[in-house]
């Protein structure tokens, strides 16, 4: 099998991720949708592991996957304190720094 | 989604350990390849088109499930199973929980989507142009032998991870810890906000 299909895979769910980002107005809608990405980057790392027949890429996809969990912290609590301050989590109302 | 994980978990539970011929022929690791495929960005599509934001949600976990089915066809089984317990198991349940908290609109709602549509399409089509010029120009010709199967059980996985990898193991637990005080001092909120700062 050619292991270009599983980064065919990957190109086409990272591009509907990004569609997402655009698209999406709720900022946890947009979250889910950069874990999308994130998602299909680690199905091209463990390809590239694959097909190499070595582990690093499943080690880069382990990191990417703790590294997301810490962002997906972060990101949720100032989403939250956004909602707290502003009463609404949609992106477009938050504009405070918009020239 | 649940019988492509379920064969792929007798696939994988076949492969762990051992790297002889798999339990799953070469074509079957195909097909269940495109079924997994097409569940997973169908399901992905659904995340970014409903209009119901918990639905969302709930197509993540599709997507979510349908990607670890496909780590597990590509013999990667801890990173499978962690894909399971991480973002199954925590991040998905923390999104639910940020909905929550951030009275998201239940049921169908039509302020989902921004209104320049047309440029983030325009965006995504180009990216995708882009990508699949460049997958398909870099390895046209490279071939994945499916008979051959490679170990990706947790003690290789794990020896490459504390013999190769283990500073940015640590490295990484300390960003862990930094995420967690950070994500505490910023949702503690205003109360003491009237008093010396936060």
């Amino acid at each position: 099998m050619n292991p270009a299909n599983y980064l065919y895979l990957a190109a086409l769910l990272f591009t509907v991720g990004a569609a997402g980002v655009l698209l999406r107005r709720n900022a946890i809608v947009v979250f889910m949708c950069v874990e999308l990405m994130l998602n299909a980057t680690n199905l091209a790392f463990v390809t590239f592991a694959r097909m190499h027949g070595n582990y690093d890429g499943q080690v880069i996809a382990f990191f990417t996957m703790v590294v997301a969990a810490a962002e997906v912290v972060v990101g949720l609590s100032i989403i939250i304190a956004i909602f707290r301050s502003r009463r609404t989590a949609s992106v477009d109302d938050a504009n405070l720094m918009k020239w | 989604m649940t019988a492509g994980l379920a064969a792929a978990t007798v696939a994988a539970a076949d492969l762990s350990g051992r790297g002889g011929p798999g339990f799953l022929s070469p074509t079957g690791a195909e097909v269940a390849f495109v079924l997994i495929g097409l569940v997973v960005l169908g399901s992905a599509l659904l995340v970014v088109t409903t209009s119901q934001i918990v639905h969302a949600a709930l197509w993540l976990v599709v997507t979510l499930g349908g990607l670890a089915a496909e780590y597990l066809l590509l013999t990667a089984e801890f990173i499978a199973w962690v894909q399971v317990l991480i973002y199954i198991g925590a991040v998905v349940v923390l999104l639910l929980f940020g909905l929550m908290l951030t009275r998201a609109p239940i049921g169908r709602s039509t302020e989902l989507d921004s209104l320049k549509r047309w440029p983030a399409v325009l965006v995504a089509v180009g990216a995708t142009a882009t990508l699949l010029t460049v997958v398909v120009d870099a390895f046209h010709s490279a071939y994945l032998d499916l008979g051959k199967t490679d170990d990706g059980s947790a003690r290789v996985t794990g020896e490459s991870l504390f013999r190769v990898w283990v500073l940015p193991f640590e490295v990484l637990s300390v960003l862990l810890l930094a995420a967690l005080i950070g994500a505490i001092v910023l949702s503690r909120g205003r109360a003491d906000a009237d008093g010396k700062g936060r």
